[in-house]
Order: structure tokens, then C-alpha cells, then sequence
């Protein structure tokens, strides 16, 4: 069984101009202890389905539609009080800026011990344990000393490391990290990396890592879904999506990777932009800008299925012009 | 940038020794500081420090009234800055006189600031109508001249200590409420106020320790230029005569008591309380300035 089963879900934001959908008829699994990439451009949605997922849509934003479901409970509807019960604990988020996560007036200890005791009925004493041993674990040298010390002492590689580690205090089931290495150095994010790969394989923690770096979708998860104007368009294992793409978009994103290219080669770009919620085009939102594309794009294209669990969805998928 | 920041690394520089360090900063504004603590001492100590008990009629003797400064008085005790119209010494009743005016700026202050952050927080985490409708509350309240209220409340509540701190509250709450608001609502969008719910900690706590902390400083600010408007506006109802009974006479009625011998050449009673009002407000201005500087989030690192 899955952990987190996403069915068509939507949501939606008011605006002056109506309800415009950020994500729209996502269907997503996660099994217990995989890692997921979820890929796509600023504004295909990708966040919109990590907090969507937490519960963290606040007006003029809502879920219209679709179903998720966590460890078998339905998320959506369901009321405040079990969603916050549920958050921290079971449930984790890794927010994108180190250096905004933590709060600037509270010393470490204090966030850290305050997430636990939200949670848990435990002594300060056996929470500071627990807090020293998650610190160890993410890698940072004399617990002690870091856990007296505020937030602005810690350097961002150190500061999304403390975030890692309030996010596994309650052994969750599952860790939603919203780019969380999109703003360290590449050392450091290697480092992290790393440290993600083997946390989650030593805990048996699953995790959706949501980036535009196909980079590290490739060397980090074991599935990857790309998103594109709310919608997933392609989803599979990883060598196999990022080798032999099916959709034209996640060839389009492969191409405009720089490293792919040979040297003195132009480089690759998807023409046009990504089209904002307003005026999205009808039917395949990619069909302004795919080379691919013909009149049988402008109606809604189906999700197809083919070998090894991969989905996509397109009408003219990349099969013929595989290398 | 890298050897100061391991350097305050080592000194394990809380937050709070930074801050000591930038207000510090400023010679003028330590100056207010030092100022401010000698009023505070002043008038805290002020039954120990006074030669004589003000409101304590049967020390007082008419025959030394309205004595220059430096004068002594029947019983050979020195009036050093000279007596009022009912022979009162003038600097005990100055003590006693910002005693009274303190206690009354700083109460009246700490119960709007509360009021007033409290409302503001809750408007800006709420929102929605709750939000509006209190919004609009504060703007009425601020469209009024705060003198203008403060005689109306006067007039209907009646005299004595606690009406004139009412009076003040409702005069100042609103400043805090918008204050407060309007930082709230900066802090709300960052990023920790989002990880403090995806932590799933309870609502009053993220209101509690995460979101207030964080509006503190504009908050504090704020409050010491309201502490020193609600002193001199406190002295004004006095000197207007609303406010304070006659017997436990502040710095405003000190200043009215003296009035009507500014003509004839007796300055001191009036000069004098208004010197210490001068002073105490000018010292509250000046540490407000500076903690302006150092709290403002658009000179922070």
C-alpha cells in the first residue's frame, strides 16, 4: 500500500479574475521510504502540491477537488485540529530559505524542544536529548553548544541543517522539502544531499523533494514526476524518465540542462514562456511551445500508460523519435 | 564578513549584547539613558529622597509661602528651589509631582501597548472582517484629536488617578493596534511563521512566541514616544485642571498652581516642574530615537 496516495487533486486560488487552478487533476503515489522528485519550472504548481499536502492553504487559495490520503486517513476536509496533530509529527515540511525557516528571536533549543512538546507529553530533559541526537545526526559537531545559540550564528548549509533535523525529531512518515538546496553553495548542497539520501534510508522515511534541478532528481530520487502548468505530464522511475523522456516538455527540460550539451554546441532553450494561470491554453498547456505538436493537442490530453509505471500525459509521445 | 562573523560566533553574541552594543552607539542617546534612570531613581525614591511630605498639609505652613529659591524656612530647612502658593517646598513636590506623572505615563502605556498588540496581532493572524472592522475602529479613533477625547472621557468619567489612566489608554491603544498590525502582518508572511504551522505547533503558540516576539520592536518604539506623549498629555488635563485631584498634585498642576504668579515675578513655581517635565519627556525622546535606529529592520544585517 502507499503511504500518500494523491488522486486528482485541485486547487484553486480567487482572484479578481476568478478561480484560477495552481494545480489541477494531480495524481500522485509515494510508497513508504522512497524518494520523489517533483520537477518543474517556477509556477508549474509544484509547491502549491507540497502545501496542499500539509495543509497549509490559506485563503484565497482552497482544495476543490480530488482526494489525498496519508497512512489511509483523508487530508482533504479534514479538520484543523488532526491536520496540526498530524503535521511535525507524521507529516514534515523543509521550507526553501535557510535562513527564514528558523525564528530569528528563539534559540535553537527552544524551537526544537517546542516542536516535541507539541507533540509529545516529554521533559525538557529527555527532549533535549532527543534534539541533541537528531542534531548529531544531520551532522553538525558539538550539539551542546549549537542547541544555546540563535538562529543568525548558524551559516545557511548549518541553518537548513537544524531545519532537516526539527523536521525528523518525530520520525515522520513523510518529509515534504520544498527546494530546500536551492539557495545553499553546490558543496554544501552536495553535503546535503548525501546526508538526505542516507537519513532517509536509515530512518525508512519517505520523501517528495520539489526542485528544478534535474540534477539532483537524478542523483537523489527514485521517482521523479514532472510538472507543467499545474499538472503532472510525466511520471517514472528516474534513469528511465530522465534517459528516454516521453513527454516533450521533460525532453525540453533535459535539453536546456547545459552539461548535456556538447562543447560549442548552441544552447537549447523551450521556446516561449510558461504560460500563467490566466490564460492557460485549452488542451495540452505545452502545445504553444512543443515542436511536436499538431491539432489533435488542443483537446485534453489523456494519461497513457506504458511499461515499468510510467505515465504521461500527451497525445504524441516521444516513443518513434527515442535514440 | 567572514572573520566578524566567526568572531561573534566565539563571543556567543546573543541578540541582546548586539543590541547593548549598537544603542550604545550613540553618545547623545546614552546621555537620555542616564537621564532618564536619574528621573526614574528620582521618583521612585522620591518619600526617601524629599525633605518634606507635599501632601502632607500639616507640614505645610503658609508663612513660607512663595519663597524665592534658596530660602529658609521658619523651622531653618532650606527651600532650594523656593515654595508655591501654599508654602510647599517646590522641589519635594517636583519628586512627588513625577512620581505621579511617571506612574501614570508608564501604566497607561503598558496597559495600551498590551491592548493595542494584542488586537493588532490577532487582527493581522485572523483577518477577514474581524480584521477590517477593528481597522476601522482605530482609524475613527486616530481621525480625533487625542486631547479632544481624553476632556470628553474626563468630563464623564469624573477625576481621580484611574480615570485619567483610562483616558489615556483609550487615546493611545490604537497607535499600538496599527503598529502592531502592520508589523504582524510582515512577519506573518516569512517563511517561519509557515514552518511554525508545518510543525504543527498550536495556534496560540505560533501567536504566542513566534509572531509577537517578532512585532516587539517597531512596538517598543512606539511605546516610548507614546510614554512621553501620554506624560505631557497628562500634564496638560492637569494643568487644564481635569485629572489629578489637587492634593496629589502632578507636574501639570504644579505648572497651573504656578500661573498666576508668573507675572509677578515668582517664576519658580511654574519654571521649575516644567524644567523636570521638560527633562523627563527630552530623555524618554531621546532613548526612543536610538532605539528607532538600532530596531529598524531596514538598517538590520
Amino acid at each position: 500500500m502507499s503511504l500518500l496516495e494523491i488522486t486528482s487533486l485541485r486547487t484553486e486560488f480567487s482572484t479578481r479574475l476568478g478561480l484560477l487552478p495552481a494545480v489541477d487533476d494531480v495524481s500522485l503515489q509515494v510508497h513508504p521510504g522512497e524518494i520523489l522528485g517533483l520537477v518543474g519550472e517556477s509556477g508549474s504548481g509544484k509547491s502549491v502540491t507540497g502545501f496542499s499536502i500539509m495543509g497549509l492553504i490559506d485563503a484565497p487559495g482552497k482544495i476543490t477537488q480530488g482526494s489525498i490520503r496519508f497512512e489511509g486517513k483523508e487530508l482533504v476536509g479534514a479538520n484543523e485540529e488532526s491536520l496540526r496533530q498530524l503535521r511535525g509529527d507524521r507529516l514534515a515540511m523543509i521550507f526553501q530559505d535557510p535562513m527564514m525557516t528558523l525564528n530569528p528571536v528563539l534559540r535553537v533549543d527552544t524551537q526544537m524542544i517546542e516542536t516535541l512538546q507539541a507533540h509529545r507529553s516529554m521533559s525538557a530533559e529527555q527532549a533535549r536529548a532527543r534534539c541533541r541526537e537528531v542534531l548529531v545526526q544531520v551532522g553538525i559537531a558539538s550539539p551542546d553548544e549549537r542547541l544555546k545559540q540563535y538562529p543568525h550564528q548558524f551559516s545557511g548549509g548549518m541553518r537548513q541543517r537544524v531545519a532537516i533535523a526539527i523536521a525528523l525529531l518525530l520520525r515522520p512518515a513523510l518529509i515534504i522539502a520544498d527546494e530546500p538546496t536551492t539557495a545553499l553553495d553546490v558543496t554544501v548542497q552536495g553535503q546535503i544531499l548525501f546526508e538526505m539520501q542516507r537519513l532517509t534510508r536509515e530512518t525508512g522515511t519517505a520523501l517528495i523533494w520539489i526542485t528544478h534541478d534535474l540534477a539532483v532528481v537524478a542523483g537523489l530520487a527514485q521517482r521523479v514526476a514532472v510538472m507543467y502548468a499545474g499538472r503532472i505530464v510525466e511520471t517514472g522511475p528516474v534513469e528511465q524518465v530522465l534517459n528516454a523522456p516521453l513527454h516533450p516538455y521533460t525532453r525540453g527540460l533535459l535539453d536546456s540542462v547545459p552539461a548535456n550539451n556538447a562543447r560549442g554546441q548552441r544552447l537549447h532553450q523551450i521556446p516561449g514562456m510558461t504560460p500563467s494561470l490566466v490564460n492557460r491554453p485549452k488542451g495540452c498547456a505545452f502545445r504553444n511551445r512543443c515542436s511536436f505538436a499538431g491539432e489533435d493537442c488542443a483537446v485534453d490530453p489523456p494519461v497513457r500508460e506504458f511499461a515499468d509505471e510510467r505515465l504521461v500525459r500527451c497525445v504524441r509521445p516521444l516513443l518513434e523519435v527515442k535514440p | 564578513m567572514n572573520a566578524s562573523s566567526s568572531a561573534t560566533l566565539l563571543a556567543q553574541d546573543t541578540p541582546w549584547r548586539q543590541f547593548v552594543r549598537d544603542f550604545s552607539q550613540s553618545r547623545i542617546a546614552l546621555f537620555g539613558l542616564a537621564l532618564l534612570v536619574i528621573v526614574l531613581l528620582l521618583a521612585i525614591f522620591a518619600p526617601w529622597l524629599a525633605p518634606q511630605n507635599p501632601y502632607d498639609l500639616a507640614k505645610l505652613d503658609l508663612m513660607d509661602s512663595r519663597l524665592p529659591p534658596g530660602s529658609e524656612s521658619m523651622l531653618g530647612s532650606t527651600f532650594v528651589l523656593g515654595t508655591d502658593g501654599m508654602g510647599r517646598d517646590m522641589f519635594s513636590a517636583i519628586l512627588y509631582g513625577l512620581r505621579v506623572s511617571l506612574m501614570v505615563g508608564v501604566i497607561s502605556g503598558a496597559i495600551a501597548l498590551a491592548l493595542g498588540a494584542g488586537l493588532g496581532v490577532s487582527a493581522a493572524f485572523f483577518g477577514g472582517r474581524y480584521e477590517q472592522i477593528l481597522m476601522r475602529i482605530v482609524d475613527i479613533q486616530l481621525g480625533f484629536p487625542a486631547i479632544l477625547v481624553a476632556l470628553i472621557l474626563i468630563a464623564v468619567l469624573g477625576p481621580g488617578i484611574e480615570k485619567v489612566i483610562i483616558a489615556l489608554v483609550t487615546v493611545q491603544w490604537a497607535y499600538y493596534a496599527r503598529t502592531a498590525r502592520s508589523a504582524a502582518l510582515v512577519e506573518r508572511n516569512k517563511e517561519y511563521m509557515e514552518a511554525a504551522r508545518g510543525l504543527g505547533l498550536p495556534t496560540w503558540r505560533v501567536l504566542l512566541k513566534h509572531l509577537i516576539p517578532n512585532t516587539l520592536p517597531p512596538l517598543l518604539v512606539v511605546g516610548t514616544v507614546q510614554v512621553a506623549h501620554a506624560i505631557a498629555l497628562e500634564a496638560t488635563l492637569s494643568f487644564l485642571g481635569l485629572g489629578l485631584p489637587i492634593t496629589e498634585p502632578s507636574l501639570g498642576l504644579l505648572i497651573a498652581n504656578g500661573y498666576e504668579y508668573m507675572l509677578s515675578g515668582k517664576y519658580w513655581i511654574s519654571v521649575y516642574p516644567g524644567v523636570a517635565l521638560l527633562l523627563t519627556i527630552v530623555s524618554i525622546n531621546l532613548v526612543g530615537d536610538q532605539l528607532r535606529d538600532v530596531l529598524n529592520p531596514r538598517l538590520a544585517r
